[in-house]
């Protein structure tokens, strides 16, 4: 019988303290790395138009925890990953902040890119998070209504 | 049974507060909270959709509820 073991080793956060990108490089670099890929969100100043003053986010910890656990998983399955970071900020956000770091490290970039991606894409769709924009005349939980 | 429903982003502001606290039938099934869920609080029917959680997993309508179970309303979700 032959064994295969795949290891896959993550670091998933959710602060309500500013993010360190730097911090979340150095994580998922390592000797057998071919490659890191990094998405950083931000927040933008505008929505369709409208001036927006900050962002609020609130999440449902532990079962945010678990979905992004899972979609790590799936991407690891999918791709070979090395190492895979999300880290997810919660609290009151300015305009230019950082509200979510993926980072994952691949022997080749194809890998990296790739599940970095999914990473993002699936974590919008399913993460239990929710960002309410606060403009200057009202506020507006996003997605909310059709 | 007695059961503690958590609300998250808009789902807080429909339904008052952070938590809520039902009577429901033995049994009870998903889409019979959510049936229940939608008479007391209409604005419910209002949102492009929502999930109910149990126990920190997506539910479905025909999964049955019990006492001890941790139930929370998802509004449509925008992390990232």
């Amino acid at each position: 019988m032959i064994l295969i073991i795949k290891l896959l080793t993550s670091d998933i956060q959710i602060s309500s303290k500013p993010l360190n990108i730097q911090s979340a490089i150095d994580w998922v670099m390592s000797p057998e790395s071919g490659g890191i890929d990094v998405f950083i969100g931000t927040v933008r100043n505008s929505t369709k138009g409208k001036p927006v003053i900050r962002l609020e986010f609130e999440a449902y910890e532990p079962m945010a925890i678990a979905e992004m656990e899972k979609i790590v998983k799936q991407a690891s399955d999918k791709w070979p990953v090395q190492k895979a970071l999300i880290h997810h900020r919660i609290g009151v956000l300015e305009v230019g902040e950082i509200p979510v770091i993926i980072a994952v490290s691949a022997a080749h970039r194809a890998a990296a890119f790739d599940a970095c991606r999914y990473i993002i894409d699936t974590l919008k769709q399913t993460v239990p998070i929710w960002k309410k924009e606060v403009f200057e005349d009202g506020e507006v939980w996003v997605a909310a209504h059709p | 049974m007695k059961i503690k429903i958590l609300a998250f982003g808009v789902a807080k502001d429909i339904l008052g507060g952070t938590s809520v606290n039902l009577e429901l039938i033995n049994d009870a099934t998903v889409y019979n909270l959510q049936y229940l869920l939608e008479q007391q609080y209409p604005r419910l029917k209002q949102l492009s959709s929502y999930m109910v959680a149990v126990n920190n997993e997506y539910a479905l309508p025909g999964d049955s509820l019990h006492e001890r179970d941790e139930i929370a309303i998802i509004p449509p979700v925008s992390g990232g």
